[in-house]
């Protein structure tokens, strides 16, 4: 019993001590320094883990901060995980980080919510940067509805339809320079097995918003369908909207690649890349990646328009662009860092560097005339044409309550297309139906325009 | 495996074997367990051998299907992976990494073992119900907490940085490590108590001479339980650190990326990152198989 009091005797105070040492050291962490505030010279930037963010990081150090002396602490993030990181530190405006990676996407609303900062004077206005140079297509997707612009592109893309021109030449297919999507089946039906292993076309079945409904929506808009009318009503079980799904299912399913329920950007570009698919639908950026020094395919593919049905173009226009935190204390820094990034000249820097294959492109007309580019990216005549077409206020054949071409512009969208994409991956799968898919998608999608329509 | 029944034709012609045989079966059986479990080991290692595997390939052949197993071995991966051509440097991370774990774990073990000195070898009033409280702390999950603690850091101007997180780990692993080294500590036999305080022994030779030694193995298993959670965790890091305080974990889905080809330089980063787990099994091998089948011997 006296061995037990003193045990209690010493064990309570020691767990005081422990339970207070671990107070203090808190408070002392408090202390230690947080990114915010810190160094007046160096901005952090958040951004999305794609290739061309990769050089960017690369260049940095020794081009930038070496004339500017403007340090630049990246975090770099795939994808999804820095859609959630961004949109959890600027809604509640932490002020962690002075400079993101956006999209034209997130950009209206963001700038709507206040959580960005205008970039007129600390870019724009900047002689060196050229905004006119800029293809407007950008400037007025990224420019808020107070007419402040929020947003400078990095590099733009459209949507493409790359072809192997050897396998079409060997097999005596002719590619039209505006395909339908008729012809496109065609096409595919006919080249599916032209090699050992190669299927007829590779399209996007990974569920996603992102993913599945970035080529899908682009199918649907020139199937003459529309997510929402301009009332917002939902329109995802009409007619056009479920014929255009279904033919892009059954495409997948009797020509596209193996395991199309789960290929996404990068599968594709893999079975292109190693002589896997004969066609791809998708990003025109994957040029920068096929016509690349170590690319097996290269000086093979073909790029056309985006296939069209009832509209005259339907290539989809998307740019990863730069915003700046609207509570970032460091505006003229990030101002400095963004005049340099979408800079001309820092596109003739990877240039000298890396090649002009890699270059950040898609957001400058000049980049366009530029007769080395023009050599290395083959791509390029494809590409402008079909972002200079691309009209993200009216992609369809109906007019449209929000902006965008292959999303529509409200933070729910996100949610709304990723949920509808997972049925219609299912389809693909050979699991389920597209009606069901696309029966739920109205319902969900109605839920959203009925907030809208109140607004 | 031969059938019985053979066996049993056999032994009748040949008598001479049948003793043969008969003294076999049991070294059989043992060989025939250990090909089992080396089966069983080989399958559950195989992730992590293929993770091995793909990280000494280049990117190329890292993303064919159907895999290429006999591709040409590089260690281009680890090259990027080290900086090579993005020239980040990875020792911050791994650096902040290894603060949050082993300072985490040295704070948890020195609230668990008191805590679980008063849960069972001199029990307080209702100590099942402490220990039922200590539970239920982990009874919501992370995600559900999340948000609020991300905006209680900003308040408290705690955001990205590592002392944070060393709170958040220390608070994670408490109650799991307070059930572990309380019914390790049960193992103690009262006999041993009663005999101690019988020679005289106060409280401190007590803990040092007879506790001590019977609970090592319990503290060892408890503390790598902690550094592994820890090391490993992602949600809280990703959340709550940005610039400055980002762990191995957060630093490692960096490499992921949606428009390339990243699973060769993914698999060295896990490598890489999974080492120091790996070290610190080994080196508390055996004191963790003691610890972990202590609950088996009572």
């Amino acid at each position: 019993m006296k061995v037990q009091s003193s045990i209690r005797k010493i064990a309570i105070p020691t767990a005081i001590i422990a339970a207070a040492a671990m107070t203090l050291t808190a408070c002392s962490g408090a202390g230690g320094g947080s990114a915010a505030g810190g160094d007046a010279n160096s901005i952090n930037v958040l951004m999305v883990n794609n290739p061309q963010m990769e050089d960017l990081q690369k260049l940095t150090a020794d081009n930038f901060t070496k004339d500017t002396g403007i340090k630049v602490n990246f975090t770099v993030l795939p994808e999804n995980d820095v859609r959630a990181k961004i949109s959890q530190e600027f809604s509640s405006q932490a002020g962690q980080y002075d400079v993101a990676s956006l999209s034209n996407y997130e950009i209206p609303f963001y700038s709507a919510n206040k959580w960005l900062a205008p970039l007129d004077d600390t870019v724009a206005k900047n002689p060196d940067f050229n905004q006119a140079d800029i293809l407007p297509a950008y400037t007025a997707s990224l420019t808020g509805k107070d007419g402040k612009l929020y947003g400078e592109p990095f590099y733009g893309e459209s949507s493409l339809l790359m072809y192997r021109k050897d396998i079409f030449e060997a097999k005596g297919l002719t590619m039209p320079a505006n395909p339908t999507w008729d012809q496109v089946a065609n096409l595919a039906a006919k080249a599916d097995g032209a090699a050992p292993g190669m299927k007829g076309i590779c399209l996007r079945g990974q569920p996603g918003w992102g993913q599945l409904f970035a080529p899908l929506t682009t199918v649907v808009n020139t199937f003459g369908g529309t997510w929402f009318d301009k009332d917002w009503n939902a329109k995802v079980n009409a007619p056009e909207f479920t014929a255009a799904t279904q033919f892009y299912v059954d495409l997948v399913r009797n020509h596209g690649e193996a395991g199309a329920a789960q290929a996404g950007f990068t599968e594709c570009l893999n079975n292109m890349t190693q002589g896997k698919t004969a066609m791809w639908y998708d990003a025109s950026s994957a040029g920068g990646s096929l016509e690349a020094a170590d690319s097996p395919v290269k000086g093979k593919i073909g790029y056309v328009q985006a296939p069209v049905k009832e509209t005259k173009s339907s290539g989809w226009l998307w740019t990863w662009s730069w915003g700046v935190q609207a509570a970032s204390k460091k505006q003229d820094a990030a101002g400095k860092f963004i005049a340099w990034a979408s800079s001309s000249k820092y596109e003739n820097l990877v240039a000298s560097k890396l090649g002009w294959a890699k270059v950040p492109s898609g957001k400058r007309s000049s980049t366009y005339e530029n007769a080395d580019f023009q050599k290395a990216a083959p791509f390029f005549e494809a590409e402008k044409t079909a972002i200079l077409n691309a009209d993200p206020k009216n992609p369809g054949v109906q007019p449209r309550p929000a902006i965008g071409v292959q999303f529509v512009g409200i933070p729910e969208f996100a949610d709304l297309g990723t949920t509808v994409s997972q049925g219609i991956s299912s389809a693909i799968a050979g699991q389920g139906s597209v009606a069901d898919a696309l029966a739920k998608g109205q319902d969900a999608a109605q839920k959203v325009g009925d907030k809208y329509k109140s607004k | 495996m031969t059938a019985p029944a053979q066996t049993t034709r056999t032994t009748n012609a040949l008598p001479g074997i049948r003793k043969g045989k008969s003294r076999m079966d049991p070294t059989r059986n043992k060989t025939a367990a250990g090909v089992a479990a080396w089966l069983m080991a080989l399958l559950f290692a195989s992730p992590v051998l293929w993770m091995v595997l793909t990280s000494f390939h280049s990117e190329n052949d890292a993303a064919t299907n159907p895999p290429s197993v006999a591709a040409n071995l590089t260690i281009d991966a680890y090259k990027e992976f080290f900086g090579a051509s993005s020239g980040v440097s990875p020792w911050p991370p791994m650096i902040n990494s290894a603060m949050a774990s082993v300072i985490s774990t040295i704070l948890v073990l020195a609230l668990a073992i008191p805590a679980a000195y008063a849960l069972s070898i001199k029990p307080v009033k209702k100590w099942t119900d402490v220990l039922f409280f200590f539970l239920s702390t982990k009874m919501m999950p992370v995600v559900a907490a999340i948000l609020p603690l991300f905006l209680f850091a900003k308040t408290a101007g705690v955001l990205d940085n590592i002392w944070f997180l060393i709170l958040m780990y220390t608070s994670m692993n408490l109650p799991i490590a307070v059930w572990m080294m309380r019914s390790f500590l049960a193992e103690v036999p009262v006999e041993m108590l009663e005999a101690a305080q019988l020679d005289g022994a106060g409280l401190l030779l007590t803990l040092r001479k007879i506790i001590a030694p019977v609970a090592t193995p319990g503290i060892a298993a408890t503390a790598l339980i902690c550094f592994i959670f820890s090391w490993n965790e992602l949600l809280m890091a990703r959340v709550l650190t940005g610039v400055i305080a980002g762990t191995a974990p957060v630093f490692l889905t960096g490499f992921v990326s949606s428009q390339g080809l990243f699973l060769a330089k993914v698999c060295a980063a896990a490598v890489i990152i999974s080492l120091p787990v790996l070290m610190a099994g080994f080196a508390a091998q055996d004191k963790l198989v003691q610890g972990l089948s202590l609950g088996a011997v009572k």
